[in-house]
């Protein structure tokens, strides 16, 4: 029972990840119906990002350490907010009247730009985080010692996607994005301006996908250049698995897809945990190709 | 321009068999990995070109023709070459089984379920599969190739057989395009409504432009695990298929010209600008990102019909 309760306290935490990275796909392709394959890159440079300020700024011993990765999650994702905005410009926007195919190999080729500047700025080796800083803490929560670290990042998450999903559904611009997401032309003839809806869904995404990142490195400690794409599919396959553009779908998928992984190498076997997550993907494509809270996508598959 | 183009292939092929007699063993190594990635990329042409179909998992179909050779060879002492049709049947046989259920996805769905087979490939041969594959170290000491008693050893005769199956390809692929078949993938690619509603049945041409496409890159498989007599799993890693996605797309979808010389740029290029290695996927991604801008049509695309 410790056991399991172990796992699946460790599967949220790393499902919250995967939802936080899989809004941004989800978003994307809600107003777009394009796959965003240099997401996950970003999610990298979340996390690269965070550990050079970390580092360089030394936030945490002035401000103490709760402040202290709170301005860091605030400096992270707004910086990589701004590099998913500038990706908009240079990779999708010209290609916005396209065909998909030219979308996607615009998608990979800026994947793989991405990807490796970030390996010619800080090297190919796994990059580490300072253990210093980070709270090393247990909690003891009805007789189940718990990492302090796992619960922040389970809290920290459920709180971003909450925030998010009132957005959305309650403010003027949320309504405005949902509206971009089910008819551009409809919308813009209300008076939206459907260009500045993508420009924010390209901020928001990659805000949190960077977060996410941050969390990344702050949880496991370590970082590599690579890592986003794995994260990338990953966070993908549970967008598809919540239903691809539904938003509380990205969630459940995260969380979901987390625990089934975390579970599944602790009882199966932890050679096929990467393996595991493809399975899930081609199996909810070939049995229920909408996710398991989805509906839009029938006329897309 | 038009014109000059069977001139120009025809120095090209002939360029191409006097080669070896100006060049050292290095440049004739490159020549021959240039050779296997033209075919792999031929193949994947095959599908993703004329039928259209995103798959970004081909480093999986040759990664099952070079393990299939390898076991066949390191087990049952079959020589080499005579796995070339047992492999490209492995390979095909896989795709038909994998593609079946998945082949009606549309395109980026198709290209996210592909990186999964591939990965799941890989991760199996990786955790030993059935005992089979030899882990993370792969197998070693497959027997070298043997062609009319004479044993393939050098580079330069490594470099015969291998652009004499790219010659082979090209003469088989070049025809079947132009067959009845090829027609009916290249109305798939353009129009897949209409070409069913012509009375083409697309799950049956789908699955076989994979199968083909697929069994070829087996083949291809062989011959690498023959040059190398080793195989392992990191040889077949994601980014193989990234490379060969990229072949195809830089050199225009369905234009075997354009293909072969992708595969010299893309493979070659990097050999001429050694200090500059590490950063070849970045210069890579960007070319992906304007030529989506500026020629989505490839280098060289195929001329319409």
């Amino acid at each position: 029972m410790e056991e399991f309760l172990q796992q699946l306290t460790n599967g949220l935490a790393v499902g919250g990840i995967y939802a936080l990275i899989a809004l941004g796909y989800t978003m994307v392709y809600g107003v777009l119906k394009l796959i965003n394959f240099a997401h996950g890159d970003l999610f990298t440079y979340g996390a690269y990002l965070g550990l050079t300020l970390l580092t360089s700024l030394a936030l945490t011993d002035r401000l103490g350490f709760i402040l202290g990765v709170l301005v860091l999650v605030l400096m992270v994702a707004g910086l990589v907010a701004i590099l998913g905005a500038i990706l908009e410009r240079a990779a999708y926007r010209p290609l916005r009247e396209s065909p998909r195919l030219s979308a996607v190999v615009s998608a990979l080729g800026a994947s793989i730009f991405l990807q490796n500047t970030l390996m010619l700025i800080y090297g190919a080796r796994f990059q580490v985080y300072p253990d210093d800083i980070l709270p090393t803490a247990t909690l003891n929560i009805f007789g189940l010692y718990l990492p302090l670290m796992r619960v922040l990042i389970v809290l920290a998450s459920v709180v971003m996607m909450i925030a998010l999903y009132l957005f959305i559904q309650k403010s003027r611009i949320g309504t405005a994005i949902r509206a971009a997401a089910i008819d551009q032309g409809a919308a813009r003839l209300m008076g939206i301006d459907v260009n500045r809806v993508i420009l924010l869904v390209f901020l928001l995404g990659p805000a949190l996908g960077g977060v996410a990142g941050l969390m990344v490195g702050l949880y496991y400690g370590q970082v590599n250049f690579t890592m986003g794409w794995v994260y990338g599919m990953k966070a993908f396959t549970a967008a598809i698995l919540g239903g691809i553009g539904n938003i509380p779908g990205a969630m459940v998928g995260g969380l979901l897809l987390g625990v089934i992984e975390a579970l599944g190498a602790a009882y199966l076997s932890i050679a096929w945990k990467d393996a595991l997550a493809f399975c899930v993907l081609i199996l909810i494509l070939i049995i229920r190709p909408t996710g398991l809270l989805g509906e839009r996508v029938a006329d897309k598959i | 321009m038009k014109r000059f183009q069977p001139f120009a292939m025809a120095l090209f092929a002939a360029l191409l068999v006097v080669a070896p007699l100006f060049l050292n063993t290095y440049q004739i190594d490159v020549l021959n990995s240039i050779g296997l990635y033209a075919l792999l990329a031929l193949s994947l042409n095959l599908i993703l070109g004329e039928a259209g179909l995103f798959n970004m998992g081909h480093a999986a179909f040759y990664a099952i023709g070079a393990y299939a050779s390898a076991i066949l060879n390191t087990r049952y002492q079959i020589p080499v070459l005579w796995t070339l049709p047992l492999s490209g049947l492995a390979a095909g046989l896989f795709a038909l089984a994998v593609a079946r259920p998945v082949v009606h996805l549309r395109g980026d769905y198709l290209l996210i379920v592909t990186i999964g087979v591939g990965e799941i490939v890989r991760i199996a041969l990786v955790n030993d599969v059935f005992g089979l594959t030899g882990g993370a170290n792969g197998i070693f000491g497959i027997s070298r190739p043997k062609l009319f008693g004479l044993v393939i050893r050098q580079p330069q005769e490594f470099y015969y057989l291998i652009w004499g199956f790219v010659a082979l390809t090209i003469f088989l692929f070049l025809r079947l395009k132009r067959s009845r078949f090829g027609r009916a993938l290249n109305y798939l690619r353009e129009d897949e409504v209409a070409a069913e509603g012509s009375g083409i049945n697309t799950d049956y041409y789908k699955l076989a432009a994979f199968s083909l496409g697929a069994a070829w890159a087996g083949m291809a498989g062989t011959l690498f695990a023959a040059k190398m007599t080793i195989v392992s799993p990191e040889s077949f890693s994601f980014w193989e298929s990234v490379l060969l996605f990229m072949i195809v797309i830089l050199g225009g979808a369905g234009s075997i010209v354009g293909i072969l010389l992708a595969a010299f740029l893309v493979i070659g290029l990097p050999e001429l600008f050694r200090e500059f290695a590490g950063a070849r996927m970045l210069v890579f991604g960007l070319v992906m990102m304007v030529m989506m801008v500026v020629r989505p049509q490839g280098l060289l695309p195929a001329s319409g019909r």
